[in-house]
Parts: C-alpha cells; sequence; structure tokens
C-alpha cells in the first residue's frame, strides 16, 4: 500500500489538469459548456478521491501505534518529502474526503460565473487539506497548511457575498499573523533538532525555557485556525460571506486544522509547556463555550448563529484535547469528526433556503414547515445534534471532552457543561424562529421542498450523525491505540 | 428472552419509523394501526415479562447486551436491557400507558390533519422511555433521558402554528437541559469516583466511598452526597420539582394524549425511577436524601396550593401530578423507594385516567379548557363523568383504613404518609414531610373535587355561550378590571381548532353547540385505566411495601441496613393513617360548600382578588422571577459579548483598525474589481514562497 497516501493527496490534482485541458484544448467553447463539464469532472474526481481514500481506512491496523503507509523521499535541502498516517490523522483524510463531493454538488447550481476556476480552486483545495493531515515533515505540512489559505481565500474572495473582500482579508490577516509566529518556530526547531522529521521531532527533548517559546509560537497558529476565544471574530464574518460549500469546507475541515496541530505537535513535541498551559487553554476554552454560545443567542443571521456555535464546539475541543486523558482527547478527536458532519449539514441547511430566497436573516423566515416537511425533519435532526441530543454523533464528543475535563479540572468541566444548557437555547430558537409557526411572509408562500440533488446531499451526513451517535466504536476503535501512545508521550515528557 | 425483550423494547421504534418516514405513503389509517398494533405487542409482552418476575422463574438480575456504545477505557457502556423488578414495574407501566394512549389518540387526534406524525412521535417516546429504564449503564439511561425529553419538545409543540406551544416546548426542553447539567455533572463524578459507570459494577463500590469528601469546583465535599445531589438535579429537572417545575404546566399546550402519557405517567416519573434505581447510592448518601426529602415537601405543598387556583382544566391536573411526584420525591428522599415506586404505580393509572377523561371532557366540549364554561356535563358525558370520579376517589386516596379497602391512591399514599411518620424517630425531615404530606392530602381533595363539580355539576356555562355577553364567564369578567391581562392570557389557552380551516363551524361556540360523550375508542382506554385506578392498589400492594416485599424487589432496591422503616410501618399509631383521611374529606367538603351548595360563592372571591388568590394563581410569580433574571440576563450578556467584547474590543483592537485602512484602498481599488483579490492571493503566495525560502536558507546555513 505504500503510495496510497500521495496518490489520494493529488488525486484532485488530475480533476485540476482535467479542466485545464478543457480551457486550453477547447478554448472558444461556451461558457454553460465549460461550466457542466467542470462540475461533472470535479464530482467525478472528489468522487474517485473518496474511494481511494476507504483504501487505508480497510488496510488500516488500529493496534499500531507509529505511522503507516509511510513514504518518504528527499525532496530538497534536507526536507523530506515524508508521508504516513496514524489512528488520529487517517480518519481526518477520510473527514475531508467524504465532505468534498457533497461540497461540489451543494455548489451544482448556486455557482454561476467562473465554475472552472471555482472547481480548480475546490480541487487544489482538497489536496492541500488531505496533505496537512498526511504530511509527516514539518516543512511539507507548513506548504499543505498556509497552501490551503490561498484557495479559501478564494473562495470567500470571489464567489462570496456583498461583504466578502472584508470577510477574506479578516480570515488572510488572522490567519497569516498566526502562521508566522509558526514559521518561525519551524526554523528554531529545525535549526536545533537538524530535521524536519515529525516522528523525529516527536522523539527530541527540546529544553523546558525553549519549549514555552515553541509552544506559543504554534499556539498562535493552532489558536486562529481552531478559533478559540478571543482571536475567533474572523469565523463569523468568513461563513457569512463565503459560498455555502465554503462554509461546509471551512467548518467542517479547516477548523479541524488547529485541533489536529496541538494533537500531532504541541502535545507530544512540547509536553513540558503543554503543561504549564493547560489552565490557559482550559480558561480559554470554557471562556469560548459560556460566551459564544450567548452571542450566538443574539445573532440574527443564520450562518452568523451556526458560525458562532462553531466556536462554542471548538471550546469542547480544545478543552478534551488538554484534559490529558484518554476520555478527553478521545472526546476531542470525535467532536472534531462529528462536527464536521454536523455543522456542515447546518450550513447546508441554510445553503437550501439561502438558494431559494437570497436572504439569510431569520427574521425573514418562519413557518417553513408547512411547506418544506422534509426540509424541516433534516434540520431538525442536524439542530439536534449541534444540541449534542444522545443518539447523535454530538453528544459522544461532547460528553466524552466534558468527562475528560472534570478528570483534571472539575471547575471547567462545570463551565463547560452550561454550554449543555445553552447550545439548547440558541439552536432550538434558531429553529423555532426559521421553520416553525405561520407562513406568514408572502414571499415564501410558492418556496419548494427539498429536491433530489439535496436529498443526495443530506442522505449521507445523515447516515453519518447517527451511526457515529449509536455506534461510536466506528472511531474510538481507530483512534484509541495512537491517542493511548499520544498520553504516555506527552506524560513521560511533562514529567521528565 | 432475550428475543422477547428486544421485541418489546424496539416494536415502539419500528413503528415510529414506519409512520415517521413512510406515514404521508402508507396513509393515517396504516400508519396508527401499525404503530398501536406494536405497541399493544409490546405491552403484552410487558405484562408476560412481569408476570415472570413478579410471580415466575425469572428471578435474577439480567442483562442482556445487545451492541457496544461509548467504549473509551474505563468509561464503558453498552447498549443492553436491563431486567429486573424495576424495570419490569416500569415496563409494566410505559406500555400500558402508552398502548392505551395510542387507542385513545385514535378518537381524539380523529380531526388532525397529521395523524402518522403524531403516532410516530408517540411510539418514538415510548422507545425512549423504554431504553431509558432498561439501560445497564449510566450513557444508555442518559441517552434514554434525553430522547424522552425530544419526544416531549415535540409532542409539547405539536400544534407547530401556536406560538404558545412552540414557545413552551422550548421552555420545556431548556428546563429539563438545566436538570441534564446537573445529571451529566453527577455522571462524570461518579466515573472519576469509581471509574466505572456500569450499575452492576458501580454499585458494590459505594459502600466503600462512604465518610470519603471529594473536591469538586474548588471546595471539599462529602463525596457520595455530592454525587447524589448532582444527580438529583436531573432528576428534579424531568419531574419538574420546585425551582426547575416551570415547565411542566405549560407542557398542556401538547394534545391531551400526550399530557396523560409524558407529563403524567411516565416520562415526568423518570426521575422518581432514577432515585430508587440508585438506592445502593442514596442510602449512602443522607445530606442529599434530605434535600430530596425538603424539595419533594416543598413541589408537594407548592403545586398543590397553586392548583387551587387555576381554571383550565389540564393545568390543574398538571398541578396536581406535579403535587404527586412531590409525594414520590420525598418519599424516596426519606428511604422508602418502595412505597415511592408504588406510588408511581398507581399514580400512573388514575393520572393517566384523569387526562384522558379530561381530554373526553375537552373534545366533547368542542377544545373547550376553561372550566368556568364548563358545569352541569354529568348527563351529556356519563361515561366520561363516572370514570372522571373513579380517579378523582383514586387520587384523594379515599378508602377505609381499618378495613385496608380503597381505590388505588389509597395504599400508596397512606403508605407514603405513614413511613414519613415513622421515618420521623430517625431522620430530621420525617415529620415535617408528614405534615406537608398531610396537609396536601387535604388541597389535593380539595382541587380534585373543585374539579370535578365545576366540570359535572351545577349549572351549564355552556348552555349560553351562544349569548356572546357571557361568554367569558363570571370571573374571567371580573379579572379584566383588575388589570390582569396576562395571566388572563395565560389561562385562555385551548387546543386549536384543527377543523377549522375546512371551514366547519361545529367546533366554533355556535348556536347549536352540544357537549357530546366520546367515541368508543376513547372511552375503552379510560375504561381499562378505570379498572387500574380501582385495583393498582389493593392488588399489588402486598408485593411492592407488604409481606411479599423482598421476595419482589429481590434487592433491585437497596435498603441500608439501617433503614426499618416499611418493616415498621405497622407500629405507626392508628392516628397516622386516619390523619390525612380526615383531610382528604375536609377538602372534600369544602369543595362542595363552595362549589355545589354555594355555587358562584367561589367566582365572587376570586372576584376580589385577595392578595393570596394573586399570590396562587400567578403561580407564586416563579415564572416571573425566573424571566427576569434568565432570560433576559442571557439576552443581555449576549448582546454585552456580541456588541461590547467581539465589535468594540476584539475587533476594535485587532484587525478593524488595519480593515479600515483597507476599506480606504478598497475603495480606490474598486475599479480592479475581483482583480486585486487575486492581487491579495497573488502576494500571499509570494509571502508564503519568500518565507520558505527563508526557511531554508536559514536552515542550510
Amino acid at each position: 500500500m505504500t503510495g496510497i497516501l500521495s496518490l489520494v493527496t493529488f488525486a484532485p490534482m488530475v480533476g485540476v489538469v482535467a479542466i485545464l485541458a478543457m480551457r486550453l484544448f477547447a478554448p472558444k467553447a461556451d461558457e454553460a459548456a465549460v461550466a457542466n463539464s467542470s462540475r461533472w469532472i470535479a464530482m467525478a474526481v472528489t468522487l474517485a478521491t473518496f474511494a481511494l481514500s476507504i483504501l487505508p481506512i480497510l488496510a488500516f491496523k488500529p493496534a499500531q501505534t507509529g505511522m503507516q503507509f509511510v513514504e518518504d523521499l528527499t525532496w530538497f535541502a534536507g526536507v523530506h518529502y515524508q508521508m504516513g498516517v496514524d489512528g488520529i490523522s487517517v480518519l481526518f483524510v477520510l473527514l475531508t474526503t467524504f465532505l468534498m463531493p457533497l461540497a461540489i454538488l451543494a455548489s451544482w447550481k448556486s455557482i454561476g460565473n467562473r465554475v472552472a476556476e471555482y472547481m480548480i480552486c475546490f480541487l487544489v483545495l482538497e489536496t492541500l487539506m488531505i496533505g496537512v493531515f498526511c504530511a509527516m515533515d514539518l516543512v511539507l505540512f507548513y506548504v499543505f497548511f498556509e497552501g490551503g489559505l490561498i484557495p479559501m481565500f478564494l473562495i470567500i474572495g470571489i464567489w462570496g457575498g456583498k461583504n466578502r473582500v472584508y470577510a477574506a482579508y479578516k480570515f488572510f490577516l488572522y490567519t497569516l499573523a498566526g502562521s508566522v509566529l509558526m514559521l518561525a518556530a519551524i526554523l528554531t526547531m529545525a535549526g536545533i533538532a537538524h530535521t524536519t522529521s515529525i516522528p523525529a521531532l516527536t522523539a527530541y527533548h527540546f529544553a523546558p525555557g525553549l519549549q514555552i517559546w515553541l509552544w506559543l509560537a504554534f499556539f498562535a497558529s493552532f489558536a486562529v485556525k481552531m478559533p478559540m476565544w478571543p482571536v475567533h471574530t474572523w469565523l463569523p464574518d468568513a461563513h457569512v460571506e463565503a459560498p455555502t460549500a465554503g462554509s461546509v469546507i471551512l467548518a467542517g475541515v479547516l477548523l479541524k486544522m488547529g485541533g489536529y496541530g496541538f494533537l500531532r505537535f504541541s502535545l507530544p513535541m512540547f509536553p513540558y509547556a503543554s503543561t504549564y498551559f493547560t489552565p490557559l487553554i482550559f480558561a480559554m476554552s470554557a471562556i469560548a463555550i459560556v460566551y459564544t454560545s450567548l452571542v450566538a443567542f443574539r445573532q440574527t443571521d443564520m450562518k452568523k448563529l451556526i458560525a458562532y456555535s462553531s466556536v462554542a464546539h471548538m471550546g469542547f475541543v480544545t478543552m478534551g484535547i488538554f484534559s490529558g486523558n484518554l476520555q478527553g482527547v478521545q472526546g476531542a478527536i470525535f467532536q472534531m469528526l462529528s462536527h464536521g458532519v454536523i455543522s456542515g449539514a447546518l450550513f447546508l441547511c441554510v445553503g437550501v433556503i439561502y438558494d431559494r430566497m437570497h436572504t439569510r436573516e431569520i427574521a425573514f423566515y418562519g413557518g417553513l414547515v408547512n411547506r418544506m416537511p422534509w426540509y424541516a425533519a433534516v434540520f431538525m435532526l442536524f439542530t439536534m445534534g449541534n444540541v449534542g441530543l444522545p443518539g447523535t454523533s454530538g453528544f459522544v464528543g461532547e460528553f466524552l471532552t466534558m468527562t475528560g475535563a472534570y478528570g483534571a479540572s472539575t471547575t471547567t468541566a462545570l463551565f463547560a457543561a452550561t454550554g449543555v444548557i445553552l447550545s439548547a437555547v440558541y439552536a432550538l430558537s434558531l429553529y423555532r424562529r426559521v421553520v416553525f409557526g405561520e407562513l406568514v411572509n408572502p414571499k415564501l408562500a410558492a418556496i419548494t421542498d427539498l429536491d433530489w440533488r439535496e436529498v443526495v446531499i443530506f442522505a449521507p451526513l445523515i447516515f453519518g450523525a447517527l451511526a457515529l451517535g449509536v455506534y461510536p466504536h466506528f472511531i474510538t476503535g481507530v483512534t484509541q491505540a495512537s491517542v493511548n501512545h499520544l498520553i504516555d508521550l506527552w506524560r513521560a515528557g511533562a514529567g521528565g | 428472552m432475550k428475543a422477547l425483550l428486544t421485541t418489546l423494547v424496539f416494536a415502539p421504534l419500528l413503528g415510529a419509523i414506519v409512520a415517521g418516514l413512510f406515514g404521508r405513503r402508507i396513509g393515517d389509517k396504516l400508519s396508527m394501526a401499525v404503530t398501536t398494533a406494536l405497541l399493544f405487542l409490546s405491552c403484552g409482552l410487558s405484562w408476560f415479562t412481569f408476570a415472570n418476575v413478579a410471580w415466575g422463574s425469572w428471578t435474577q438480575h439480567y442483562v442482556f447486551q445487545l451492541l457496544p456504545f461509548i467504549d473509551v477505557g474505563a468509561f464503558q457502556s453498552t447498549w443492553s436491557i436491563r431486567l429486573d423488578t424495576l424495570s419490569a414495574v416500569m415496563l409494566v407501566v410505559i406500555n400500558t400507558v402508552s398502548a392505551l394512549v395510542h387507542l385513545y389518540s385514535w378518537g381524539y387526534m380523529a380531526e388532525d390533519d397529521s395523524k402518522p406524525r403524531f403516532f410516530a412521535y408517540l411510539s418514538l417516546f415510548t422507545f425512549a422511555m423504554l431504553m431509558l429504564v432498561t439501560a445497564a449503564d449510566f450513557m444508555q439511561l442518559f441517552f434514554g433521558w434525553e430522547g424522552v425529553g425530544l419526544a416531549s419538545y415535540l409532542l409539547i409543540g405539536f400544534w407547530f402554528k401556536k406560538p404558545t406551544a412552540n414557545a413552551a416546548s422550548i421552555k420545556a426542553f431548556v428546563t429539563n437541559r438545566v436538570g441534564d447539567f446537573g445529571f451529566a455533572l453527577g455522571i462524570m463524578t461518579i466515573f472519576w469516583m469509581f471509574h466505572t459507570i456500569r450499575f452492576a459494577e458501580l454499585f458494590p463500590l459505594i459502600a466503600a466511598k462512604a465518610g470519603t469528601s471529594w473536591t469538586f469546583a474548588g471546595v471539599s465535599w462529602s463525596a457520595l452526597d455530592i454525587a447524589g445531589f448532582l444527580l438529583f438535579i436531573g432528576a428534579a429537572g424531568k419531574s419538574a420539582q420546585f425551582f426547575l417545575h416551570v415547565w411542566l404546566p405549560d407542557a398542556m399546550e401538547g394534545p391531551t394524549p400526550v399530557s396523560a402519557l409524558i407529563h403524567a405517567a411516565t416520562m415526568v416519573t423518570a426521575g422518581v425511577y432514577m432515585l430508587c434505581l440508585l438506592s445502593p447510592l442514596y442510602e449512602y448518601a443522607p445530606v442529599a436524601r434530605e434535600i430530596i426529602t425538603v424539595i419533594g415537601a416543598i413541589t408537594c405543598l407548592f403545586a398543590a396550593t397553586v392548583g387551587l387556583a387555576q381554571n383550565d382544566i389540564k393545568r390543574v391536573i398538571a398541578y396536581s401530578t406535579c403535587s404527586q411526584l412531590g409525594y414520590m420525591f420525598f418519599a424516596a428522599g426519606l428511604g422508602v423507594y418502595q412505597a415511592a415506586m408504588f406510588h408511581l404505580f398507581t399514580h400512573a393509572f388514575f393520572k393517566a385516567l384523569l387526562f384522558l377523561g379530561a381530554g373526553s371532557v375537552i373534545n366533547g366540549m368542542h377544545h373547550e379548557q376553561d372550566m368556568r364554561k364548563m358545569g352541569g356535563l354529568y348527563n351529556k358525558l356519563p361515561i366520561t363523568c363516572a370514570v372522571m370520579l373513579i380517579g378523582t376517589i383514586a387520587i384523594t386516596g379515599l378508602g377505609i383504613p381499618g378495613l385496608d379497602i380503597g381505590f388505588a391512591g389509597f395504599y400508596s399514599k397512606d403508605a407514603i404518609l405513614t413511613a414519613a411518620f415513622q421515618s420521623g424517630h430517625s431522620q430530621a425531615f420525617g415529620y415535617f414531610a408528614y405534615i406537608v404530606g398531610t396537609l396536601v392530602a387535604g388541597l389535593t381533595a380539595y382541587y380534585s373535587w373543585r374539579l370535578a363539580f365545576m366540570t359535572f355539576n351545577g349549572t351549564a356555562k355552556w348552555s349560553h355561550a351562544a349569548d356572546h355577553g357571557d361568554a367569558h364567564g363570571g370571573a374571567a369578567v371580573a379579572h379584566a378590571g383588575h388589570g390582569h391581562a396576562s395571566s388572563a392570557q395565560i389561562e385562555t389557552h385551548s387546543e386549536p381548532d384543527v377543523t377549522a380551516d375546512h371551514g366547519h363551524d361545529a367546533h366554533g361556540h355556535g348556536h347549536d353547540f352540544k357537549p357530546h360523550e366520546s367515541p368508543w375508542v376513547m372511552l375503552l382506554p379510560l375504561v381499562a385505566l378505570s379498572i387500574g385506578a380501582i385495583f393498582a392498589g389493593g392488588v399489588f400492594a402486598h408485593l411492592f411495601i407488604g409481606e411479599g416485599r423482598d421476595a419482589f424487589w429481590r434487592g433491585a432496591i437497596y435498603t441500608g441496613a439501617n433503614n426499618h422503616i416499611l418493616a415498621n410501618l405497622e407500629e405507626a399509631p392508628k392516628w397516622v393513617a386516619l390523619l390525612p383521611l380526615v383531610a382528604s374529606v375536609i377538602g372534600l367538603l369544602v369543595a362542595a360548600y363552595f362549589y355545589l351548595l354555594h355555587e358562584g360563592l367561589a367566582a365572587r372571591l376570586a372576584a376580589n382578588n385577595g392578595l393570596l388568590y394573586r399570590f396562587l394563581y400567578n403561580k407564586w410569580y416563579v415564572d416571573e422571577v425566573y424571566d427576569f433574571i434568565f432570560v433576559r440576563g442571557a439576552k443581555a450578556l449576549g448582546d454585552l459579548f456580541w456588541k461590547g467584547g467581539d465589535q468594540k474590543i476584539i475587533d476594535g483592537l485587532g484587525p478593524n483598525g488595519v480593515a479600515q485602512v483597507s476599506a480606504k484602498a478598497g475603495r480606490g481599488l474598486s475599479v480592479l474589481q475581483s482583480g486585486y483579490v487575486y492581487h491579495y492571493a497573488f502576494v500571499m503566495l509570494l509571502g508564503v514562497a519568500g518565507l520558505l525560502t527563508y526557511a531554508m536558507w536559514a536552515w542550510v546555513r
């Protein structure tokens, strides 16, 4: 199976090449034909990528703690092209390839201009995102990690809403500010340890004093990506302006890179500093959960509301990661994967009515259930997932991270548990204002229920949210050994 | 046996899926038939199971594992079916009431245009409730716990066009979530204290932790008391105990069969069930138990006093439920779990009966719920009247103490109060609970008979209904002048007239207004429940609380070595059992005086609008206080964080200063349109490339 990771990572580039070739060889083709072929090419390629990405899952040996399917080529100047996955990253690859065809399908009708460029952006983005989770070399990781900024920046900046430039700018400013610091840290580490290989760096023991600085530099980047309070304000704007599919990928995958970064770098490489800063993370997480939940409650724009709720949910993730026990870390990984499905689906729910009415104002809607019963049912399911109802995947991660946090700090768990109440407050009031009641607005009188394309988009997400909610072992079984190993590394490092 | 139990638990889920997903395709009749038939199947199997457990050979504690649920380290949970006496009792209660409610809904919901959805929700609720009571660990318990909450939310808001129904459904869900906040923390406490969440592994470990301390939120507590208290918060939310009771009266916005099933017989008793299930914990948590006793007694008294002054027939019964749950809670708090379970058992029958009877009245009165507009219905709805009478006798606990003959409530309430008195020798709040419970017995009799008299006796107010001047009844008119607009609104909730869309006018208060008896599909369940309300006490007292209790419970409920309350019931003085009965008779007589002999007297007193009356009528103003503190508080904080925190401070100090410059630049560059987006991207790319180059250079050096 050697080479499978590169195959999965770069498979989307086949689509890019195909679209470019089409443009090159048929420069006079009319816009509609180009648009349509681009859609189909992107669809076919992302589906093929998804199919390919199942292979490493099937061949994966969960009991092994090390990297699997390792590829190692010398690249340049001592940097290696080194790829590999362990129990933690392999599922994120799957999440990415799983969401991507749905994002393409969601853009089928709503994106009408520059479709070919749009699809290229998404395909490039997919390669970069998969690369982040497979890269086993720090520089390679950095290339993928930062490279992902560019297509997402373009997606928001070109195909976004009215205020897209401001949002894209804010997104860019925050993330780049974080990553400059991370780059500095990477340089330092490479200079000291004389390697950029992640497994080698994990085994290298940095001096405690240095760990503090390195940890902070990585933290700057990951905290923005998560995003953690108080560097979260770019996210609501980015979501509001991004096209639906952009939001799905942003919430579904890009936010997870921060959490993944903490797991891959901060904990194992800087164990001393991770322990040192745990109270800080706990405080920021607890504040994020309470603060952003309350802010979400007051939003008048559907996407902003869901964006703020994402920040709150990511608060559970950071809290779980730094709890330093099996329940917390497993819960955090679970929460990230589950959030990818549920928040992606919620943004798609907004997209469904945005496509029809071209507004996200909550006050515009009301009484949709009268015309759109199936939509109401789907939206209810994901609202409950967002609320963390047992039986949906949202519950497992939330409960495990809280349990984990309780083991480390009961006070943090106490604050986090108020999120259980607050999520019900904002999510149900959103649902009520949009879906229930009489259909008052005359503009909604002819609104139509889900069509087949939309049903096809939601079906796999519904399956994912319920299957993971009832049988979380799908995930926990894969991640268990790697997480145990990670915690051992942290404990050993922090103790020494 | 495993197959039987699996069928029993999952049959309602199957029904819910069929009716919920395919209801439109297969039609109303088939959806209703499938769900109802599966529920009766479940019900039959439940009685079979119960019989085998109570009198037969299924004498062990069985746990059948189905599928792993959450399995992370020591945090091990499995989807399973636990069968012991406790769960067997609950199976019978849930499925009996649910099957009858399904049947009853054929008639009650006949005019509704989304019957498949209604039946799907009912069956889904039943499934969640069954999962709750058959759980073998805390996670499945929590699944069922929140699952019933979801079903309750969906059913309270069933008529989604009504704003009041939507508000009530959210209030119910959120209030329950406040309870679940405590419950979740309780589960975590248990997990970190004992490193297991499976009941079978947990219970033997508890005794060893007695007397140890536990640090929670920076404070050192008695370990088992803090665990017990946190879990109790969950129970209090689900069972609408004082402080968290506010959702239950509003839940009456749901269709009446829902009120009977969920908000009287089953879901709201889940808290009691949990306390009894966790008796091995609570027996070692005396402080937590004292809190439970006090809160239970306060709830018991509070709800009964509010029930005195309500005029909506369903709200009276809702407060009555709340009050009866208080009895069960203080019984559990005092350590007589068997009596709490017994009252849960009998209460399920007579309270479901009362609710369904009220539904029959509402149906017969063409969706009128205000008792002031009823009266004299005994000969219009004779069967309903008869069964309501049975229900009223059962709840007021009338019986003959010496001969030990009475309706269901007589046995269970008598047991609780006698036990409360007996526990007074050893426990701080035993006598307190006895006194409150006895007083409430009187209040219960008053409001229950008041309901019966106002509805079925006296002059028929509805016969004047066509006369618009009198349409609102005397008392309501009296209110209008006293600045009571808000309370008047609260009170006039009624279930929507679903046929109004079709231009039917028979359901307005038209000229040919005639109350009518309900169809047989509604009366049949009433008769069945009446049998339960009469006999459930006498037949089962021996098993639940009498001599046969040890052989019956077989350790499903744990009683500490020093807990001999039940064994000492017989030693209580005679007057202890007599006093509640006297209170009950006094309540009956007072109600008769006000509503039979001097009809209209109560309305005139209400019109005086005294301080006490207003206090009770407005439910001790708890809703107003909560609204002021929590609802407005959350909104204000949310706005503060959003507009002050995010926009002014974070963005103001952070990106916006720079962003303003950019906006100016943006205007200057607007000729370039999206061109300058590419420009940015290009700069970024250059930047990344540049930094990388620098990185390489630095590293090579």
